[in-house]
């Protein structure tokens, strides 16, 4: 498999008082067909990233290879090759949706018919309207739009359905799908983890500035320990009172690992639930504890990052 | 996919074409673009316009012992002095407050002994206290010595609204390419457009000429219904031929879309382009001869004042206008001009931000 995007100890430090460093020393190569999700919580260095890789910003250090050429070099040339849409654009209002793709596709050597791309992303009904006139998701899938009528082989898609209702949320998705289907390259952030895991054949997992996990969903899911989450709390537990369960009490239950405490409950990942939860229906009476609550689910990378940082994703920031 | 590749010229095109319909369909933008210029001509021109001689000269007669004399002698031309007997202190007030031209009072009861007050820098009250003299003095008894008659002569080309007119054509020149070209930038800048104009293989030469070639096919009208306007309003006559207005009329274009790109291209928000717009403009709109003459300011600050754009732009626009000088005759000015805009050009293109 070739190569579409590599860096390499990218560094990029923001002057300031005190200087804020963005990212601290990324390291990330994305193959040919390959779909990529930047996951992490707002501020983690995700949209700095992504701009460097799109030639937007200039890194501090570090090298970049995109599709096998270098901004500073090859600027022209990768411009015509790749295809991004920004974390919030405000395309002229007043310009309808075939004008602004007709616009768009004139700045590329060869393209899609604007008619065409329009296709792509179910906006040939609204060819007429003005940009202004459009809804949320609509203009979200015009901006990709916009990507794709350069008949790009790369696509950076930055926070693409943040803000958007779960059916525009879906049609973007098809989208990349789509696009990806035709062998090229997807690079997307997210702070999304359905996003992530539906989407993305590979995610790094981002947080201050460094990748901490990288792998497929299903793999960083694994790495935890298990595939399945217990969650539950105790009557006598609640509120913010030093609590009468000990986390390696529950680590030694059979089947369970990483147990925590967050908030008022406990988690706990288990391979085989069928073993883990009668262990701990038994264990919770003999402590003379009464459950209040209990529910298994599917490990997602939720838990994935919960358990490599001790925080929520959406913790900072969670209005974004 | 398309099976050739995109014209050289395809994206400067559509960059146009994209501004020119985000223009026109915005209604309040063609008013102050279009209604604007020709409201403040009408206004400016009606107040300027230039005032009919026989004016009624406002006098106020001090009350004095020759008061009534005088003002019996005042009041038989009442089509030439608006005449009240006043206290001294009253009259004195209006003189202040600039609502009479002249106080008179006659300290002797004959009427023949007489003191004029007034502040000798007004011009109204030197003409009046002319006008006003003469008239009293023939009253009493002075005979002329010599005869004489007055021709009218005011030739069109020479009236103040013909000098004012090519003013306002250049300061909605200067206006118009600093304001449409600067806040139009900004704005794009703001909405983070220009970043992602950026991102695509767009010429950033293209962009910035087709913001610049826009506001030029915008002016063109605009100067053309000021023109016409003026010649059917004031009768204001272009002596020269159209090739050279229109040629200085492009060259002035050119020349403010060029300084607005340059005061555009680092600004952050609206707040700081308009100020920093305001601050070029504002020493053009005093010195560079909209209303009177530069030469009125001192020597010394002349060469600054004639190098000034504007005042390139309003010379020109004069001699077209008023004198029918033609473009050739010119080449300094329009050398000068021409460097303005190319220089503002290309700094904006080096410094420009484009996030």
């Amino acid at each position: 498999m070739s190569t579409a995007i590599e860096c390499r100890e990218l560094r990029k430090t923001y002057k300031a008082k005190p200087p804020v460093e963005a990212v601290r020393g990324l390291d990330m190569t994305v193959g040919v067909g390959e779909c990529f999700g930047l996951l992490g919580p707002n501020g983690a260095g995700k949209t700095t990233t992504i701009e460097i890789l799109e030639g937007l910003l200039t890194a501090t250090s570090g090298s970049v290879a995109i599709l096998g050429l270098h901004w500073g070099r090859d600027d022209q040339e990768i411009r015509e090759r790749i295809g991004i849409s920004l974390q919030e654009t405000k395309l002229s209002e007043k310009l309808s949706v075939a004008e602004t793709l007709t616009l768009f596709r004139s700045f590329y050597r060869t393209g899609l018919d604007p008619v065409e791309a329009m296709r792509q992303v179910s906006l040939t009904e609204k060819a007429k309207a003005w940009t202004g006139k459009l809804s949320g998701g609509q203009k979200q899938r015009l901006a990709v739009a916009c990507a794709l009528v350069g008949d790009p082989e790369l696509l950076f898609l930055d926070e693409p359905t943040t803000g958007l209702d779960p059916q525009s949320r879906r049609q973007l998705w098809d989208i990349i799908l789509g696009f990806k289907a035709q062998n090229r390259t997807v690079l997307l952030t997210t702070h999304y983890m359905d996003e992530a895991e539906r989407l993305c054949d590979r995610v790094a997992i981002v947080d201050q500035g460094r990748i901490i996990a990288e792998g497929t969903p299903r793999e960083l899911i694994r790495s935890i320990g298990g595939e399945h989450i217990v969650e539950f709390s105790v009557a006598e537990e609640a509120g913010a009172a030093p609590s009468r369960i000990a986390a390696a009490d529950l680590d030694a239950l059979p089947g369970a690992e990483g147990a925590r405490r967050l908030g008022d409950h406990w988690t706990l990942q288990a391979a085989e639930p069928h073993v883990t939860l009668p262990a701990l229906l038994q264990w919770l009476p003999n402590r003379q504890l009464t459950l209040d609550s209990l529910t298994t689910r599917h490990a997602s990378l939720e838990d994935v990052f919960v358990t490599l940082t001790g925080r929520h994703l959406r913790d900072e920031g969670a209005a974004a | 996919m398309t099976p050739t590749d995109t014209p050289r010229w395809r994206p400067l095109i559509e960059l146009i074409k994209s501004r020119l319909r985000e223009f026109l369909r915005e209604p309040e933008a063609i008013f102050w673009v279009y209604g604007f210029p020709i409201l403040m001509t009408i206004a400016l021109g009606i107040a300027f316009r230039d005032k009919a001689p026989e004016e009624q000269i406002p006098v106020d007669v001090i009350e004095s012992p020759g008061a009534a004399a005088v003002a019996d002698a005042l009041a038989q031309r009442p089509e030439r002095f608006r005449v009240q007997k006043l206290a001294e202190g009253v009259a004195l007030e209006r003189l202040r407050k600039t609502k009479s031209n002249l106080a008179v009072s006659a300290p002797d009861s004959t009427g023949r002994n007489l003191v004029y007050r007034y502040d000798p820098v007004r011009a109204e009250s030197i003409i009046a206290h002319q006008v006003v003299d003469d008239h009293l003095q023939r009253h009493f008894g002075r005979q002329d010595v010599i005869t004489s008659r007055f021709d009218s002569y005011s030739p069109p080309g020479g009236r103040y609204i013909d000098f004012l007119i090519p003013g306002l054509l250049g300061m909605g020149l200067m206006g118009g390419g600093m304001w449409g070209v600067g806040f139009v930038t900004v704005d794009m800048r703001i909405r983070k457009l220009l970043k992602r104009f950026l991102a695509t293989p767009m010429r950033r030469r293209d962009f910035l000429l087709a913001v610049m070639l826009s506001r030029f096919l915008f002016m063109i009208p605009e100067m053309a219904i000021l023109i016409t306007f003026s010649h059917f309003a004031f009768d204001v006559v272009v002596a020269g031929d159209l090739v050279s207005l229109l040629g200085v009329i492009v060259l002035g274009g050119f020349c403010f879309s060029g300084i607005g790109l340059l005061v555009a291209s680092r600004a952050k928000t609206i707040e700081t382009v308009s100020g920093i717009m305001n601050l070029v403009m504002l020493p053009m709109w005093i010195l560079s001869g909209i209303f009177f003459s530069p030469e009125r300011f001192p020597e010394v600050a002349q060469p600054v004042i004639q190098a000034l754009p504007l005042t390139l732009l309003n010379n020109a626009l004069r001699a077209v206008i008023n004198d029918g000088s033609s473009l050739l005759e010119m080449p300094g000015t329009l050398l000068a001009l021409l460097a303005w805009g190319l220089i503002s050009f290309a700094v904006a293109l080096r410094i420009f931000r484009w996030e």
